[in-house]
């Protein structure tokens, strides 16, 4: 069994985010970048599947980044907690790139290094589009096992709890599949001490668009289907009324409730 | 007039609200077409009908409930070459931006997702970074297909002339690859849909514990609103993640946001601050909640949301 955990660098969630005025993208300087969150639980479910199989004799598990120079810290990352190896796709290309290209590289990829099971995170924290996991699963023909809170391989059968907004259904598909996880699925560890030091000597390869045969025109700001015309910083809101409650909080705010209309 | 296609979203004979703003919105770039998948009783296309639709494409059959997300896009796709539409416009719920994302792939379109307004040549607005700025994007290559949150725009009764045409569509062996098995419904106790309803009640950190979500619980009851809550709340176990609103959980755009013992963080802003009206209970004056309201109260949520809940019984009669 192979699986290969798909992650993405993103500016650490806490941070306030701008976008670069000179070409409408994300300032991916302007803060601290971090794996994204929700694919640490991804990592942690390859983990929990690898151990379940019997270790790495029996499934391994590869972390594949596409992203710049720092993306490489998300791939350490993966290999810290106890991942095999990495992948890191990175080009000069890349900048800009939408959804539909960041698929289209990351489904390149994904044919290349053939994995029996695709392990993503739901959304990313910078973009949270939450559409990248099924586009990956519709490029390359793979089924679609995304919003996962649960994750079960029986045999070639893979399993899962996909969450719904009135609770959840169990959909099941043949192996090789992709799945994108939920938070909460599971508790991810921190890397030990032994961890960090094992990462240091697990190979990570590094790929080009052109190792992946990927036409550099289809990636990128020029390669990308759609394009952000302008934009602007939400103007404050007015600032509100705001009561101290002397036991009266609850009338003031029913008063309030009632002029525009609620009650 | 070139035609808009609405994907439409409904489950047993109903016409989820979201698809009437939808329709309305259609109609000021287009002509407004539904496209309904799965069981399509008179009662759903007589619905788009008084909702403004023009034309309603039907797919039926069992099979899009069978399966996940990609049967749909199949029948979307063949809306698409049965129609001369230039935009589609489906709701930014999660399968909803599913769909959309592999209809673009499919097709070779662009695709704008959490769009909370559009406008002429299909010019989508967008809030990002937790609401601190505002974006206007569009679509370059191909049919442009947008994902729009619901409660963006108020649905207008404008009624159309609901022409049924049935779609043929051939799913594909890699459509019915991820089967449905079972579905569990969780208890919602009646509630709206947290990220449908015009109304939502959160609770935080300051809600203290499970037993205290009962007084969130009876105000939203009381204003016929869903319950929400923020991660603290969830992480503690003191309510289901399923209604988390933020950054990794639901984002919600409601007429009426209560945020009651939450401080605001940017992790729950980023899931509630397109929100129409926030108003929030909280005992720190300090919290950063404050910035964001239209009406706020310092104080405890355990005195005032009881008081509000008989204050609003009362006013409602």
């Amino acid at each position: 069994m192979k699986i290969v955990v798909c992650v993405k660098q993103v500016p650490d969630s806490w941070a306030e985010k701008k976008l670069d005025p000179a070409d409408n993208t994300l300032d991916r300087d302007a803060a601290d970048a971090v794996v994204n969150e929700l694919d640490e639980f991804a990592i942690e479910e390859a983990l929990q599947i690898q151990e379940r199989l019997g270790g790495a004799d029996k499934c391994t598990i590869t972390v594949l980044s596409v992203g710049p120079e720092k993306a490489i810290e998300s791939v350490r990352k993966g290999l810290q907690m106890g991942a095999d190896d990495g992948v890191h796709v990175i080009d000069d290309a890349l900048h800009g790139s939408d959804a539909p290209a960041t698929s289209a590289v990351l489904a390149a990829a994904i044919d290349k290094l053939e994995p029996d099971i695709v392990l993503m995170g739901s959304e990313s924290t910078d973009a949270r589009m939450s559409v990248v996991p099924a586009m990956v699963a519709e490029r390359t023909g793979r089924p679609q096992l995304t919003f996962a809170g649960k994750v079960d391989i029986d045999g070639d059968t893979v399993r899962v709890q996909r969450m719904t907004d009135y609770g959840y259904d169990v959909v099941e598909a043949p192996l090789p599949a992709l799945v994108s996880v939920i938070e909460k699925i599971n508790e991810p560890r921190y890397p030990s001490f032994k961890g960090i030091m094992a990462a240091k000597k697990k190979p990570v390869e590094t790929l080009s668009l052109a190792d992946l045969g990927v036409d550099v025109a289809t990636v990128g700001l020029g390669g990308s289907w759609s394009a952000v015309e302008d934009f602007a910083a939400r103007p404050p809101r007015s600032a509100g009324t705001i009561v101290t409650d002397e036991g009266d909080g609850a009338a003031k705010l029913a008063d309030f409730l009632s002029t525009q209309k609620f009650i | 007039m070139a035609e808009v296609l609405v994907l439409t979203e409904h489950a047993d004979g109903d016409v989820k609200k979201v698809t009437f703003e939808l329709l309305t919105l259609a109609r000021s770039l287009g002509e407004p077409a539904a496209v309904a998948v799965g069981d399509v009783s008179d009662d759903v296309v007589a619905a788009l009908a008084a909702g403004g639709a023009d034309t309603v494409y039907v797919a039926s059959g069992t099979e899009y409930s069978e399966h996940v997300v990609a049967p749909t896009v199949t029948a979307l796709q063949a809306a698409l070459e049965a129609s001369n539409a230039a935009g589609v416009l489906v709701a930014s719920s999660a399968d909803g931006k599913e769909i959309a994302g592999r209809l673009a792939v499919r097709t070779g379109a662009g695709v704008i997702t959490d769009a909370v307004g559009v406008s002429d040549g299909f010019v989508a607005q967008q809030s990002v970074f937790g609401g601190s700025t505002l974006v206007h994007s569009k679509v370059t290559r191909g049919t442009p297909i947008i994902a729009v949150r619901p409660n963006s725009v108020p649905p207008e009764k404008n009624a159309g002339d609901g022409k049924r045409i049935e779609l043929t569509v051939s799913l594909s062996d890699a459509d019915r690859a991820t089967k449905v098995t079972e579905r569990v419904a969780q208890e919602r106790a009646g509630r709206p849909e947290l990220t449908e309803a015009s109304i939502v009640v959160s609770g935080g950190r300051g809600v203290g514990s499970p037993e205290g979500f009962a007084v969130v619980e009876a105000l939203a009851d009381s204003l016929g609103a869903a319950v929400g809550a923020s991660r603290a709340a969830t992480d503690a176990g003191w309510y289901p993640h399923q209604f988390q609103v933020g950054q990794t959980g639901k984002t919600v755009s409601p007429q009426l946001y209560m945020a009651n013992g939450i401080s605001g963080a940017i992790q729950h802003r980023a899931g509630m601050q397109t929100s129409k009206t926030i108003v929030a209970v909280n005992k720190d004056p300090e919290a950063p909640i404050f910035d964001l309201v239209d009406f706020g109260v310092v104080g405890d949520l355990h005195t005032v949301l009881p008081q509000l809940t008989q204050e609003v019984k009362r006013r409602k009669g």
